[in-house]
């Protein structure tokens, strides 16, 4: 490892310009003539459009014009997708209402979009929103995905009969769990909610369309995490524009945790009404309206049996999710509670059956879709609240119950698809029990209470898929695209680097990450390495950036392109020392002749290759490579997370006095940015396990958390120092040997702060967020 | 945001000028509520009188057994104030957990009690110390002053200029934040002044801050935690909401009236 190479704790190139406020992101974004679009939204959950009378609104000062759904319509503009094929049990294939940019019919929920101002200024353009009449007829409206499928409930889309999208099941025959279960010497049951919530980007969603009429060319600067999919889904499902007439740009993007994957109305109305009203067109969504239209996340509410032998080995699981999926199917929706939620209910437990079900919803909601985790975290903490409760019950140490069922033999076929290719989680264990000094809790819990304090500990052992792959077998399992990433290594004529990736950083530090790649291969400045993403017309086609692939499967695109570099580089090295392509090693930034003094400087080979003026016999100037990687199978990291708090009885507010992660994401880049993702994982985690929750009035559909008023983010006053560290057991399946460490804090956290709380409070009938007045409540129930 | 015009008013009755010369004018001072419900565009005023430059309401002075603070004296200064802090630590103590540094740098003890807001700090203090709210025209006793949800004994164009109450012998408060705004859930300032023991809630009335009458009559012959172990509050006249049902709220009063005694 070199100061800067591979396992370095480099500081972030980028942070200079983001801490210095120098970003440049969407908003910034400035054009010659450049107008501002503002929204109509529904004041209505569920209602019917009469009519919408905009001739107020269009005589106001400033307004350019007042665009409705209609006229989207007629100009051929497609209905929004959801990119993920599912299949019911029965065959059918998964019922998709049609979702317009603009509603023109029919609202669905608070917030959907009815008509678009644009106006000389943000403020014209909202004083003329406000005076755009839509005449309503409200309909009965729900919210709750339970409810939405019991009969004679408010129908969203005609498609979807009973508001159902689908009815799914995955993994051993359900007639043969039952029987397992039937057989067990002990079955532990549980209803398991997983709370709904709002991504909260710090930056909010804006969109920029420009459109050239001289080129017939039009150009997007969009909050987006995977620019390249965005174009994709434009052009061949929207109709906006042919991908070559349009460019989508995804500059400094403020943070996405998903709900910057998926293409939302407002970009395309941008680009439409860029080209209805000939001017260039921006957005910016204030944050109340971020609360109402992005993605929202999880919102599962599940029944789970576990089945025990006598000797508290796991002998079956049987679970039954809905999934609440809001007024619309979102881009990937289907794909979070089926394969990226269900095949992971194995965990790190060697369970022979397991039979999982689950049926998405339409309710008169915001659109859920993946979030930090996606689907993985709903299926830790189903399993981890379950393992805990059948510790419990069956009197046995949480430890030594997950012990018992730990897979100790890889690979692992799993009965719910999965197959694991390495992993150690008793090494993880231990270490995150080392670390929290487990056995000195008695101790502590002692003295806590004489402070009248009631002290608990819990644990989560989790499992997660990243880099989901192979493209073959996605597609396979219903994805609309392949799961690949890509990436050029173009190195200059004097010997800089620049690399060209597929995938997106909105956070990630992936100017660093994979400069320091590139630094350890040919052992040159990572100043001297420049990357380059986001850009449609930079960048050749690329996957972008979620469910934590950017190391697992961006990089190795990158290391993949690296070595076609390499090789080249070393027979132009050889030519010019005269010496055998084999015995060429670069390093230190030359290339030499192993076991001689003969060395060419790096940015010489680079030069020869440009001035071609001696090259070997036959070989193309320039030092210039791509390559597209395909994994071969998705990456398991894993790890353990231990959670101890302090609840005060009188007020029932928790205090964290002690979190541990132990985590294995195999080899580690930089060890100081890979911290950095648990510890903003682990405190989304502990957002949802103690503070946020999405409300929506059952009555009415109106939000009631749509600002920061009323929904509760985590702050740094709620967290504790968090102690994390690494056991490495490599991913066999990838050239670094590298996991993903993105959405592990995220994952593995909620589970170990429940379990320590319902510990401290001998009361385990408690949902998330674990607010002061729920917890105060089940004191008070369990005295 | 509408658009308005911003006018900085350098006296008392240049703002009152100010205020009338259009009927749609508003008093900003910190701007820590007025600006963003502008934003939000639940307010609209036309003109904007700023406070914030006027001297004669700035300041802390101590004096003829009365505490004086000007309206526009921000809570970063009430919480730092060496005068605050000998006189009555409790309401140090109360500025310093308001909102976050940003919010307590700008806000106004004077904006904060005209607002009235129900989870607000400041209003269970100037109960509890049996406040006097000197206004460019009268003095109003606390207790007349707030008069219900976001409702003051103020007039329209009327100005508080100052508060002034005379420092108490002991004063506690604790507050239960809510876990999303940081405003009061509920929040227990305890006094035992000139004029008697006075107990202050905010966060928790369903009408706006109140006066705790039990709890007063209980500390009164006996100030201490314990003497408020039989005292009861009535949800039926507290707050609900996603946060706090009147029956948890309650007992927050409870406590922390019991802890707003012992840390007196
Ligand atoms: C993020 C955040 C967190 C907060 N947390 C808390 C908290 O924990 N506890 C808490 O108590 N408050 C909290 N606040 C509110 C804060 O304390 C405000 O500063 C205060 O409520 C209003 O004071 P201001 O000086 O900013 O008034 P402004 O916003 O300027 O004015 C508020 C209202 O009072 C009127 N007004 C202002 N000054 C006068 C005057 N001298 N005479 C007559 N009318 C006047 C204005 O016309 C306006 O109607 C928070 C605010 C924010 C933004």
């Amino acid at each position: 490892m070199g100061v800067e190479g591979i396992g370095a704790r480099v500081a972030r190139k980028e942070d200079k310009r983001f801490l210095t406020g120098k970003g440049r992101y969407t908003d910034d974004m400035v054009v010659p003539g450049m107008k501002y679009a503002a929204f109509v939204r529904s004041p209505h959950a569920h209602a019917r459009i009469r009519g919408i009378d905009s001739s107020a609104a269009e005589g106001m000062p400033g307004v350019i014009g007042v665009l409705n759904g209609k006229q989207m319509l007629d100009d051929g503009i497609g209905n929004l997708i959801c990119g993920w094929m599912i299949h019911s049990k029965d065959g059918s294939p998964m019922k998709m209402g049609a979702w317009r940019p603009i509603a023109h019919d029919t609202v669905r929920y608070v917030g959907d979009a009815v008509a678009v101002v644009v106006a000389d200024s943000v403020g014209e353009a909202r004083d003329a929103a406000e005076a755009v009449v839509v005449d309503y007829e409200e309909l009965p409206a729900v919210t709750d995905a339970v409810m939405a499928l019991e009969p004679a409930r408010p129908q969203l889309h005609p498609e979807a009969a009973g508001n159902l999208i689908y009815d799914w099941a995955l993994g051993t025959g359900e007639a043969e769990t039952d029987a397992a279960i039937a057989a067990a010497a002990h079955v532990t049951e549980m209803t398991i909610v997983n709370n709904r919530l709002a991504p909260n980007a710090m930056e909010p969603r804006a969109a920029l369309g420009v459109y050239d009429a001289a080129d017939d060319h039009y150009t997007c600067y969009t909050t987006s995490q995977n620019p390249h999919v965005a174009r994709l889904v434009m052009s061949a499902f929207y109709n906006v524009a042919p991908e070559n007439k349009l460019r989508v740009i995804a500059p400094d993007v403020g943070g996405g945790f998903g709900s910057k994957i998926f293409i939302y109305p407002e970009e395309i109305v941008c680009l439409w009404a860029s080209k209805r009203t000939g001017v260039p067109v921006k957005w910016t969504s204030d944050r109340t309206e971020a609360f109402l239209t992005d993605a929202h996340g999880r919102d599962h509410h599940s029944t789970v049996k576990m089945a025990f032998d006598a000797d508290n080995r796991i002998t079956a699981l049987k679970v039954d999710t809905i999934a609440n999926f809001g007024a619309y199917m979102s881009l990937f929706s289907s794909a979070v509670p089926t394969y990226l939620y269900a095949t992971l209910l194995s965990g790190q437990y060697d369970i022979p059956a397991i039979h999982a079900n689950v049926r998405a919803v339409y309710t008169n909601t915001a659109p859920v879709d993946a979030y930090r985790g996606a689907g993985r975290p709903e299926a830790t903490f189903l399993l981890e609240r379950t393992m805990e409760t059948a510790a419990r019950e069956l009197g046995i140490s949480p430890a030594e119950l997950r012990r018992k069922n730990f897979i100790r033999s890889f690979p692992h076929q799993t009965p719910v698809i999965m197959n694991y290719d390495a992993g150690d989680y008793e090494a993880s264990l231990e270490a995150a029990m080392r670390e929290a000094d487990w056995a000195g809790f008695g101790a502590r819990k002692a003295e806590a209470e004489r402070r009248g304090k009631k002290r608990g500990i819990g644990m989560s052992c989790y499992i997660e898929a990243c880099g989901i792959a192979p493209s073959a077998a996605v597609g396979s399992l219903g994805a609309g695209v392949g799961l690949w990433e890509s990436a050029e290594v173009r190195v200059n004529a004097v010997g800089t680097i620049e690399v060209l990736t597929g995938s997106h950083s909105h956070g990630q530090g992936h100017e660093t990450t994979f400069a320091q790649l590139v630094a350890d291969r040919f052992g040159v400045p990572i100043d001297s390495v420049s990357i380059v993403h986001g850009d449609t017309d930079k960048v050749q086609m690329g996957m972008g950036t979620y469910g934590s692939r950017s190391g697992a499967v961006g990089m190795s695109a990158i290391v993949k392109a690296l070595d076609k570099v390499e090789a080249k580089a070393k027979k132009i090295a050889a030519h010019l020392m005269e010496a055998d392509e084999g015995d060429i090693v670069i390093e230190n930034g030359e290339a030499k002749v192993a076991g001689t003094d003969k060395t060419v400087p790096w940015f010489q080979v680079a030069l020869a290759a440009y001035t071609a003026h001696n090259l070997p016999a036959g070989m193309e100037p320039g030092l210039k490579e791509g390559a597209f990687y395909d994994p071969s199978n998705f990456t398991f990291p894993a790890g353990c997370y231990i959670c101890e708090v302090e609840v005060d009885p009188e007020t029932g507010k928790t205090g964290i006095v002690q979190f541990v992660a132990a985590d294995d994401f195999g080899n580690i880049i930089n060890p100081m940015i890979v911290e950095g993702q648990v510890h903003g994982g682990i405190a989304q985690g502990i957002g949802q396990a103690l503070l946020e929750g999405v409300h929506y009035d059952p009555q009415t559909g109106q939000l009631l958390t749509a600002s920061y008023m009323d929904y509760a983010m985590p702050r740094a006053h709620d967290l504790p120092s968090f102690k994390v560290s690494h056991q490495n057991t490599p991913c066999p399946n990838n050239p670094l040997g590298i996991k993903g460490c993105g959405e592990a804090g995220a994952i593995g956290s909620p589970p170990a702060l429940i379990n320590a709380i319902t510990d401290a409070i001998g009361n385990n009938d408690l949902t998330m967020p674990a607010t002061p007045q729920k917890v105060w409540a089940a004191v008070n129930a369990a005295q | 945001m509408y658009a308005t015009n911003y006018h900085r008013a350098s006296s008392v009755a240049d703002a009152l000028r100010l205020k009338g010369a259009s009927d749609e004018a508003k008093y900003v001072s910190g701007g820590m509520t007025l600006i963003p419900t502008m934003k939000q565009r639940l307010a609209a005023p036309s003109d904007l009188v700023d406070l914030r430059h006027i001297a004669e309401m700035k300041g802390i002075t101590v004096s003829g057994g009365r505490v004086r603070i000007g309206a526009g004296t921000t809570h970063a200064e009430v919480a730092q104030s060496a005068e605050i802090k000998a006189a009555c630590p409790a309401l140090a103590h109360l500025a310093s957990l308001i909102g976050d540094p940003q919010v307590r740098h700008m806000g106004t003890i004077g904006g904060s009690i005209a607002n009235n807001d129900p989870a607000a700090d400041y209003p269970s203090a100037m109960l509890a110390l049996a406040a006097t709210i000197v206004t460019d025209r009268r003095e109003i006793a606390a207790d007349d002053f707030f008069t219900g949800l976001f409702e003051t004994a103020l007039q329209d164009d009327e100005i508080v200029v100052a508060v002034t109450f005379a420092p108490p012998e002991r004063a506690g408060y604790s507050k239960f934040p809510n876990p999303a705004s940081r405003y009061a859930m509920t929040g227990v300032f305890v006094a035992k002044g000139p004029g008697g023991v006075r107990v202050g809630v905010t966060g928790a009335g369903a009408n706006g801050v109140f006066r705790h009458a039990a709890m007063e009559a209980a500390l009164t012959g006996n100030f201490s935690a314990q003497a408020l172990s039989g005292v009861t509050t009535d949800p039926s006249e507290l707050l609900s909401d996603i946060h706090g049902s009147a029956e948890y709220r309650a007992n927050l009063v409870n406590v922390m009236a019991r802890r707003a005694v012992a840390a007196a």
